[in-house]
């Protein structure tokens, strides 16, 4: 190994320390006592799992076991809903012919840039008129309909990949008499994994950090969400319990990287083929 | 390089085909116009439902006073009028919200490149340098993360911390106005993962060949980056641009939960302002304007970026 490389390991080494310090010494916080807080230190001198136990129930009334189940819910409602609808509309684009197609499909890209602002207050006040809010039905209804957050980008990316599977398999089901749904759901859907995995990684980050929907949609206690629940506890307490915050912090990104960890090549593949924000 | 040029060679004939093809344009039967609608319904239902109709409204809203208890009044151009003479707070957001997407983007894109093509060298390990700096663009914008950056810029955080281990004595970073929205800017560079990845993607696709032959020509690296990587990237870059300054324009999580768009308004985004006319204050009607002028300002800053791509964005001979 020549000198130059040497050079630009080294180089990588230091920079991916300075990028994950905050993460690690974050992670080691959660851990450390409170007059250890303000260390530079990573590492907790005595670990002690005070922080996790205190910090759990410290939100009066609400364990965050509930504000967990409350946010499982609503993303399972969500990525359920997203993946049926958003791999329906793909398949119409990417293998129906009917009036109109492409015009719509130009839809899609326009709308895929939209920023939301300008929908929030006529949807908040159609959602309001249904007697939605409060519920999670401003979140799971836009996602079955192929909307919410990234809809557009989902249908973008399925209907890419869709184009890629080769057309001879519809035709020869088509032969055998397999409906249009049949294609779907027999021919397409299976073949469709790897994207879906894709998609539903996504849908299940953005809405876990979705937090103005949330903020604005829910507003009792009992049905907030994760991040909710945290932005309440910073500021419900005037001396804030630094050592419990990070603890529930640190919990509640856990399911992102655990998804990360075990999807890293869809993740990071999806990010470069489609450009989705990460 | 052969089928790039085959297809140029098709679209030219393609093109001089077209003024002939517009009147067999007319199709005799779609194969599958039922089918096709029933599969697209649900997209079709949210586009009118969840989208266009919303936008009308809005439109309609931000000529009006409507406050949500009470049915709205035509206003005119009040709202507007308002807005741009007298709401001192529209401008101070509105700049907040500009020096900000200037500073922070350019910052993220520029790391995001240098990083991706200290990446590009055949590196042994690539793969785990490449997941540890896409790590703070996974969480990067959740509250969580928001938390931790409060206490890290903190009086008594991990930055003043190791400024002491060098003899310096930090400051409240957080609580000044001065540095406040610093904070924010660095939260979001830090991010820069994601689009380190899709830089590292383009990278890919530039052929060797190219840096060969010019090596041979006797290029220096310098000369090659300017010469061939920039080029060759540029598509990358404008789409990584654009992408990056409308969800710039859009930063809310980050600014509500560190600053609350303190201290004295130093970070008081855009989008936080919106929010506080429209759920705080519920002047539906004022907050609908200022949502379309956002989307204006958003939309202005993207055509700039694309008009201005004419100059600096190289496409490939035949390429698309």
């Amino acid at each position: 190994m020549n000198k130059k490389k040497w050079l630009g390991h080294l180089f990588l080494i230091i920079l991916s320390l300075i990028m994950v310090y905050p993460i690690l010494w974050w992670i080691g916080a959660a851990f450390k006592t409170n007059d250890e807080l303000n260390s530079v230190n990573i590492f907790p001198s005595s670990p002690t799992l005070t922080n996790f136990i205190d910090g759990w129930t410290a939100i009066a009334g609400f364990s965050f076991t509930h504000f967990y189940i409350n946010t499982f819910a609503l993303i399972l409602g969500v990525l359920f809903t997203t993946l049926i609808s958003c791999s329906l509309v793909a398949f119409a684009f990417a293998r129906l012919d009917f009036p109109l197609r492409n015009f719509w499909f130009a839809i899609v890209l326009v709308t895929l840039m939209l920023p939301s602002q300008v929908t929030l207050v006529p949807q908040y006040d159609l959602f309001n008129a249904f007697g939605w809010i409060n519920t999670y039905l401003p979140f799971i209804v836009p996602h079955s309909l192929a909307g919410g957050i990234g809809g557009t980008f989902f249908i973008f990316l399925l209907v890419q990949f869709i184009r890629g599977i080769p057309r001879e398999l519809d035709e020869a089901a088509k032969m055998d008499g397999c409906s249009w749904f049949g294609i779907y759901f027999r021919i397409i859907l299976p073949l469709m994994k790897p994207p879906l995995v894709t998609v539903g990684i996504y849908c299940f980050l953005w809405n876990w950090d979705d937090f103005l929907g949330h903020l604005i949609y829910i507003n009792s206690v009992d049905k907030y969400t994760v991040g909710l629940a945290l932005k309440m506890f910073v500021d419900s307490n005037s001396a804030v319990p630094w050592g419990q915050l990070f603890a529930m912090s640190l919990v509640s990104i856990i399911p992102a990287i655990i998804i990360f960890f075990f999807a890293q090549r869809h993740l990071v593949e999806g990010v470069a083929t489609t450009g989705l924000k990460g | 390089m052969e089928t790039t040029n085959e297809s140029a060679i098709n679209n030219a004939s393609v093109e001089q085909k077209l003024p002939f093809k517009k009147f067999r344009v007319k199709r005799k039967k779609w194969e599958t116009p039922y089918a096709g609608y029933l599969f697209l319904s649900p997209w079709l239902i949210g586009l009118f439902l969840l989208t266009l109709y919303p936008m009308i409204q809005s439109v309609y809203f931000s000529f009006t006073d409507y406050s949500l208890l009470e049915a709205p009044n035509w206003v005119g151009l009040e709202n507007y009028k308002t807005i741009f003479l007298e709401d001192k707070l529209f401008y101070k957001s509105l700049t907040i919200t500009i020096i900000f997407v200037v500073i922070a983007v350019p910052l993220k894109l520029i790391f995001a490149l240098l990083i991706a093509m200290v990446l590009n060298q055949r590196i042994k390990g690539l793969s785990i340098y490449r997941t540890m700096i896409y790590l703070p663009s996974l969480i990067g914008t959740s509250v969580a993360v928001a938390i931790l950056w409060t206490n890290i810029f903190g009086k008594d955080g991990l930055i003043n911390g190791v400024l002491a281990l060098f003899g310096l004595t930090g400051m409240n970073w957080i609580g000044s106005p001065d540095t406040a929205l610093g904070t924010i800017i660095v939260l979001v560079v830090w991010q820069f993962g994601s689009s380190m990845v899709i830089f590292l993607a383009g990278l890919k696709q530039i052929s060797a060949e190219l840096y060969e032959a010019s090596a041979i020509d006797g290029a220096s690296k310098v000369k090659q980056f300017f010469n061939i990587t920039l080029p060759m990237l540029s598509p990358v870059i404008l789409f990584n641009l654009v992408l990056q300054t409308i969800q710039g324009f859009q930063i809310f999580t980050q600014a509500f939960v560190i600053t609350k768009g303190g201290p004295i308004q130093s970070t008081y985004m855009f989008t936080l302002y919106l929010y506080e006319k429209a759920f705080a204050g519920f002047e539906m009607g004022y907050a609908s304007a200022l949502a379309w002028i956002l989307l204006i300002i958003i939309g202005v800053f993207t055509a700039i970026i694309f008009i201005s791509s004419k100059y600096w964005v190289f496409y490939q001979e035949g390429g698309k």
